[in-house]
């Protein structure tokens, strides 16, 4: 399965990540016109944490059994059980937030603008590359196939 | 607000229309020039902060800011240049001495611009390098006086016994930069690009860091006057050990590195305690004639037990040329001599742009000189001192050089935008500086990545010029002047560097 793997000792802390997955997930998926006005129509899902010199980008794990997916209540959260990637089905998605009181890691956002639903990162499924690994100017974030470095670093311990 | 006399020297150009106020070049300049203003939701811009490095204009993501020069108009004046007015100005400021970095911007003659490269056409065929052999390997050390090959058996095998040699994949090496100077990223990023092409780089006299001992097989160790981070494991885990006496960019001075920048793990590189300033001293305080520097080679070759082969790097001064046969008679078996368009991360401006000579003139003159007192052999002339490309590498070893180090040009390869502000300690590339939030903005992976790729192009168009020239080992070119001509020199440029003008026949 595809994962964003995080090298934080690389993560300069420009959020560029964050940008380009606005933009991604914009009516326009440009640039310009997603930030018009100064405000994007969406928000990120990928969100960047800094402590000083410190800093990395954090989005979505899809984790094995995601506890968010459980706590669903109205089915739009879901796991597809041939990528692993967990996906919120905006037009299902009610916005009780139940998923963001559950996530271990806390990257699943209220977007108010919706029309209040769960926002979290969809691992780019339709693009190569996610956009933000794409567009990390210092390649802090990689998309790793886990199963292909099973016991590698990245692999499924 | 207090009178200022000089004006900024670049104007930060943002386009409103594009600028979508994502505050990237806020979190990315270590100048503070920018500012996002929450009230109006916008970006503003301190131009006189702006030391134009371009690291905004390169990470913005809508190419929204041009950084571009501002140039006060003075009245009109070919004597009292804008930088003479400028430099008064900000000494009358700071009652100091004008200190910059990297090598001398000053437009001195560039003799390799000068310099023309043959090519082969009827009487000589040219080599295609795509389809045949192309020979660059290069090795560096003292050559015997001759050899002696005996036959065994069916097998013929060489008798005479070679001293230790240094071989290289290209005959470019990475040049002495100490982990001090720039940041461990950089070193590590140069070390490793060391490694992946199979040459070598310098540790400067910074002393050897802990995780860059798994290079040491492709380092080439310096002692410098400070004698930052030597002992007996230092000089016996590398492959070669340079004895630093002078620097191009700053002959006749010494090094200083403020207390507030040796930090707790270049306290343990240099073994100086943490916060002390580390001061190379001009001189080294135990030589003081050519008598003294074969001292120390030799104390450094029974150091290593012979195994290794010692050099000396010296700046292009003046008396290059008698200095260079010394140290060869002194018993070095590498020469490194470094000219005066060489950079630094910190020297007096005065210095950098007025002392020493052209590296091509001293290279010339000093292969003219060993050559004529019948020791050109005993030792390998590397060069450095601005080598902006694989052409000028060519020409270099045309004119007598055995191999060229390059540091400047590495340094561009790993982002460097020769904004010469290295000394200030703020790099925003991550290259000169020692701030854990800028050290982290060198991933030595792409360093290394992009640094291979530089080697890596240069020695294809190195075997590009050689087969043109119909030479297919580079051996055959070293010292082959016959292969330059010069343009637009005078008889003495020409008779130094010894080729023929331009039109002349062989």
């Amino acid at each position: 399965m595809k994962r964003i793997f995080i090298d934080e000792q690389y993560c300069i802390g420009c959020r560029l990540c964050e940008i380009y997955c606005q933009v991604k997930h914009s009516k326009s998926k440009k640039i310009l016109k997603a930030f018009r006005e100064g405000q994007p129509d969406v928000m990120s899902r990928v969100l960047v944490e800094e402590i000083g010199s410190n800093s990395f980008a954090i989005q979505c794990r899809h984790c094995k059994d995601a506890p968010c997916v459980g706590a669903c209540i109205s089915g739009a959260m879901t796991k597809n059980e041939n990528t692993g990637v967990v996906i919120c089905d905006e037009e299902k998605c009610v916005g009780c937030w139940s998923c963001i009181m559950v996530c271990p890691y806390g990257v699943i956002k209220r977007d108010l603008k919706a029309s209040k639903v769960a926002s979290k990162c969809d691992l780019c499924s339709d693009e190569e590359e996610p956009v933000c690994v794409k567009n990390c100017p210092n390649e802090a974030l990689k998309i790793i196939d886990t199963d292909k470095n099973i016991g590698g670093e990245y692999g499924e311990k | 607000m207090p009178l200022k006399l000089n004006q900024s020297e670049f104007v930060v150009e943002r386009d409103l229309n594009k600028c979508i106020s994502c505050e990237v070049c806020v979190r990315q300049c270590s100048n503070d020039v920018h500012e996002f203003d929450a009230d109006d939701k916008t970006v503003l811009s301190e131009c006189s902060k702006c030391i134009g490095c371009h690291r905004c204009e390169s990470l913005c993501p809508t190419e929204a800011i041009t950084i571009r020069k501002k140039e006060a108009e003075f009245k009109e004046n070919s004597n009292w240049q804008p930088a003479h007015i400028k430099n008064i100005y900000r000494q009358a400021d700071s009652g100091g001495v004008l200190l910059t970095g990297m090598g001398s911007d000053k437009p001195h003659t560039v003799y390799w611009d000068h310099i023309l490269f043959n090519a082969a056409q009827v009487t000589n065929p040219s080599i295609d390098p795509l389809r045949e052999p192309m020979e660059i390997k290069t090795f560096i050390g003292a050559k015997p006086e001759s050899l002696e090959i005996e036959k065994i058996g069916d097998e013929f095998k060489l008798k005479t016994k070679l001293g230790p040699h240094l071989e290289l994949s290209t005959p470019i090496l990475i040049s002495a930069m100490s982990y001090g100077s720039i940041s461990l990223n950089a070193c590590k990023s140069l070390a490793s690009a060391a490694e992946a092409f199979g040459t070598f780089y310098n540790t400067g006299e910074g002393g050897m860091h802990k995780e860059l001992a798994r290079y040491a097989k492709n380092t080439i160790v310096q002692v410098a006057s400070g004698r930052f981070g030597v002992d007996r494991q230092y000089l016996r885990s590398a492959a070669a050990v340079e004895i630093k006496i002078g620097q191009g960019a700053k002959p006749g001075i010494g090094g200083h590195l403020p207390g507030e920048k040796v930090t707790a793990d270049i306290s343990g590189t240099r073994m100086i305690p943490q916060g002390s300033d580390a001061i190379s001293p001009a001189p080294h305080h135990d030589i003081y004639s050519i008598e003294d520097l074969a001292q120390l080679i030799f104390a450094i070759k029974e150091a290593t037990d012979y195994l290794k082969p010692v050099g000396v790097k010296v700046s292009a001064v003046h008396n290059i040329a008698p200095i260079a046969s010394g140290i060869v008679r002194a018993g070095a078996d590498f020469v490194s001599i470094d000219g005066f368009r060489g950079g630094t991360g910190a020297a007096p401006q005065a210095i950098r742009d007025n002392v020493g000579i052209p590296i091509e003139l001293a290279l010339a003159a000093v292969d003219t000189r060993l050559r004529e007192e019948g020791i050109r052999h005993k030792a390998a002339i590397i060069v450095a001192g601005s080598m902006r490309s694989s052409s000028d590498i060519i020409k270099a070893i045309a004119l007598g050089a055995d191999a060229v180090y390059i540091a400047t040009a590495a340094l561009i390869a790993l982002g460097c935008h020769l904004c010469q502000k290295c000394y200030t300690g703020k790099c925003n590339w991550g290259i000169a500086t020692q701030d854990p939030y800028l050290t982290k903005r060198l991933n030595p992976s792409i360093g290394t990545r992009k640094l291979s790729g530089l080697l890596r192009a240069w020695s294809l168009e190195i075997k590009e010029m050689l087969g043109g020239a119909g030479i297919n080992a580079i051996e055959s070119l070293r010292g082959n002047k016959e292969h330059l001509r010069g343009i637009n020199l005078s008889e003495t440029e020409l008779s130094i560097l010894g080729i023929k003008h331009a039109g002349q026949a062989w």
